[in-house]
């Protein structure tokens, strides 16, 4: 029998290579990025993306909405910072290396309590049931500060028990090969779960529940099955969370790191199993270099947040796989001009509107400082109205070439498309 | 005695607030499907506008401007947003306006700053409404305003507790606009044609009604409505960034526990649970005193004491979030919901 389609039989080598590129990435990091900073960066990466992959087991595949997913990536973290305490202190013989299993442990626990409630629901009660039960739980952390730490949260020190093969935790570059090691595993796992049985139904749980409960499927055990295994994750994504920081603090638990966690998966792409990886890593950019360079990155990531929400729900990750397919039939070449010209004047949009809401920023809090403002090489003076109507007009005018060329490069996209469907419908079906 | 009547009463102003909140949530909820994730972002704009309109026109007009204009920018929200996610589904429509709520929230932060405003109540609905002093000997009295000083000087030993007006108010208007909402869905054209576009939108739209206009003067006055409640809330309590998460989640476990969709299980679940928080201020009990009560010996020495020394009155921010516990493992559709998700 011939086949239409080429296959890499025995071996898929496509899947091979991607992973082991991953693999590569994740060893070969460290050594091209090698500040300090780069490092810790790195370190964080890793455990954002155990957390939000699996948060996407959630959202992207079983179409459930929680906003309550830091309670179980949390409560991994503190139950893996007290067993450190204990095999600091002698009591317990737990090698470090398998404390984030702990931790994992301790969010499947945890899920398997709290998912038994949530998951009696689907849709947008669950998504406001997991609110309640993540506010439960952040305010029995202020309530008890014994198990919690209260403000001053639970620390610890990672370099406890027998070194092996001479690793001790206590560089950080060991940490983030402890931590790459499991990202991989995890990776890997979570991968494998969407080809089982139970991946492929709570896809279906997702798609089409009522149908699922006619084949005689319970929608809510496959759902709480998911719960479950995604506490699992982000309960050791946790662990690793602790050992990386050695302290832990009330705020893991809380709303505003379960909001970051559903903001970024959903930015990566939360219909693509690789899209909450880009979240991941934008996740830690964010929040480490953008905060630093200004005090608006709240409100940037909020409204690029609803932008990509209303134009691009699919994400980065989706963003991509729609090139890749007009590159896959050989004509992005055409939308290059386009992608150029959108660039430049986005670009220019962005700045000059973050140019308007720092100065704005700047009136409000630097008033001490003076009207002058440093913003990209230029002096601005925040209190001269010239200022301002440059600053208008420039908005205006970049609003408009930017809505120009968009509508050419919409016009051209239409185009490809309609092309690229009519090649596929040439294709002889046999 | 004194203390649980007023308490009551506190309990009840709180829960009718809490209900003028989750009544407009439920509104737009039972009507376009959508869950507003920033309503509460909506109450504290309410409570913002009412503070600085208050400076510039009065307090009473701000009563009427600050929710309008919230109302406006809900509507314009729904409009040039909402609308185009309208397509992709729930989901989505849940998560645009959760971007709502963390753009509010900077908002708020960039124009009023990140401390709370000084925005007070007006003198007029300042004070007492009503004393209620239990009189040794004679039990029970109530007293207009802030009561006799005779009887409520410190002189007098007589144990006072007093009512405020503002807190009267509050229930005023907010039983005065359920009154008038319901009046508006039931007894007008209006009513009659948002209740069309709400069973069977293709049919009204057939008839010539613009539906989704129909929808985003639906969601502008869900929206009012949250402002309206920020306006008398906003100064009632603090006005602050946080004042939004510190509601919003209270609001999900009202509407959750009432029943999704259902007004009337929202009413009756913003009561329970207002009276819940009220009273559970004044439990001063924990397992562990009640234990130590009847004989058990119960101190520091076993693991679970810190858990069973925690009081009521500690517990009751988690109250609410533990009675949507309860809720949901005993009566999964909630106290008044007829679908069962």
């Amino acid at each position: 029998m011939t086949r239409d389609v080429y296959q890499f039989r025995p071996l898929n080598l496509g899947r091979w290579l991607l992973w082991s590129a991953f693999a590569f990435v994740l060893l070969m990091a460290p050594h091209v990025f090698t500040s300090s900073l780069s490092l810790t960066m790195l370190s964080q990466m890793g455990t954002a993306i155990i957390v939000c992959l699996s948060y996407n087991m959630l959202l992207g595949q079983g179409g459930m909405l929680s906003f309550g997913h830091a309670v179980y990536s949390g409560l991994g973290a503190f139950a893996a910072i007290h067993t450190l305490n204990k095999v600091g202190a002698g009591e317990w013989a737990v090698p470090v290396s398998l404390i984030p299993i702990i931790g994992g442990l301790a969010g499947l626990l945890v899920a398997s309590l709290l998912g038994a409630v949530t998951t009696k629901k689907s849709g947008n009660t669950f998504a406001m049931i997991t609110l309640g039960v993540g506010e439960l739980v952040w305010n029995m952390s202020l309530m008890l500060p014994e198990f919690f730490g209260g403000e001053g949260g639970i620390s610890s020190n990672r370099v406890v028990g027998h070194p092996f093969m001479g690793i001790t935790f206590g560089p950080q570059i060991q940490v983030y090969y402890l931590i790459a090691v499991y990202c991989f595993i995890c990776t890997v796992l979570m991968f494998a779960f969407t080809q089982t049985p139970l991946g492929r139904m709570l896809n279906a749980v997702r798609d089409n529940p009522e149908r699922v409960e006619f084949i005689g499927y319970d929608t809510q055990r496959v759902r709480y099955f998911a719960f479950m295994i995604a506490g699992f994750f982000a309960g050791v994504a946790g662990g690793l969370y602790a050992i990386n920081f050695e302290i832990v603090t009330a705020e893991v638990v809380g709303a505003q790191r379960s909001g970051a966690y559903l903001l970024f998966t959903f930015l990566g792409g939360s219909l693509f199993f690789f899209g909450p990886i880009i979240g991941a890593v934008l996740l830690v950019l964010a929040s480490v270099m953008l905060s630093e360079l200004t005090k608006a990155w709240l409100l940037y990531l909020g409204l690029v947040f609803l932008f990509m929400v209303m134009f691009a729900p699919g994400g980065i990750a989706s963003l991509l796989m729609m090139n890749v397919r007009v590159a896959a039939h050989g004509l992005l070449r055409r939308l290059l001009a386009s992608y150029a010209a959108l660039a430049v004047t986005g670009a220019a949009v962005v700045a000059v509107f973050a140019a308007m809401v720092e100065m704005v920023y700047h009136i409000k809090l630097n008033e001490a400082l003076g009207p002058m403002m440093k913003f990209a090489g230029m002096e601005l003076n925040t209190r001269s109205g010239q200022t301002w109507a440059v600053a208008v007009v420039a908005l205006l005018v970049g609003v408009g070439l930017f809505e120009l060329v968009r509508r050419r490069f919409a016009r051209q996209w239409h185009q490809i498309q309609e092309e690229i469907e009519a090649r596929l419908a040439r294709v002889p079906v046999v | 005695m004194e203390t649980f009547v007023v308490f009551f009463l506190n309990g009840l102003s709180y829960g009718l607030l809490l209900f003028m909140l989750s009544s407009g949530l439920t509104l737009i909820f039972s009507m376009m499907g959508v869950l507003n994730f920033a309503h509460a972002s909506f109450y504290m704009l309410g409570a913002y506008f009412a503070y600085t309109l208050t400076g510039l026109v009065g307090f009473f007009p701000a009563l009427f401007l600050a929710p309008l204009l919230v109302g406006l920018l809900g509507a314009a929200f729904e409009r040039y947003s909402l609308r185009k996610v309208h397509v992709y589904g729930h989901v989505p429509e849940l998560l645009v306006t959760f971007g709502l709520s963390y753009v509010v929230f900077e908002c708020v932060r960039l124009i009023w700053g990140p401390a709370n405003v000084d925005y007070r109540i007006p003198e007029v609905l300042d004070g007492p409404l009503f004393t209620i002093a239990n009189v040794k000997a004679d039990g029970l009295r109530f007293l207009a305003g802030a009561g006799d000083p005779a009887l409520c000087g410190p002189a007098a030993g007589n144990s006072c507790t007093q009512f405020p007006i503002y807190r009267g108010f509050m229930a005023l208007v907010a039983l005065f606009m359920l009154g008038a909402l319901w009046l508006l869905l039931t007894r007008t054209r209006i009513g009659l044609i948002i209740q069309a576009a709400l069973t069977h939108p293709d049919m009204a739209q057939a008839l010539g009604h613009n539906v989704p206009r129909v929808m985003m003067g639906v969601f502008g006055g869900g929206c009012a409505l949250a402002g309206l409640a920020g306006v008398i809330g906003g100064n009632a309590f603090v006005t602050e960034p946080n004042m939004a998460a510190s509601v919003g989640a209270i609001i999900f476990v009202v509407v959750v526990v009432g029943g999704m969709g259902s007004l009337a299980g929202a009413f009756l679940a913003s009561l329970l649970i207002g009276l819940l928080q009220t009273f559970a201020v004044l439990a001063d009990v924990s397992v562990a005193t009640l234990m130590q009560g009847h004989g058990y010996i119960v101190n520091d020495a076993h693991w679970s004491y810190p858990l069973l020394k925690v009081t009521v009155s500690q517990m009751a921010p988690i109250l609410p979030y533990l009675f949507l516990v309860l809720i949901l493992i005993f009566r999964p559709k909630g106290l008044l919901g007829t679908r069962e998700e």
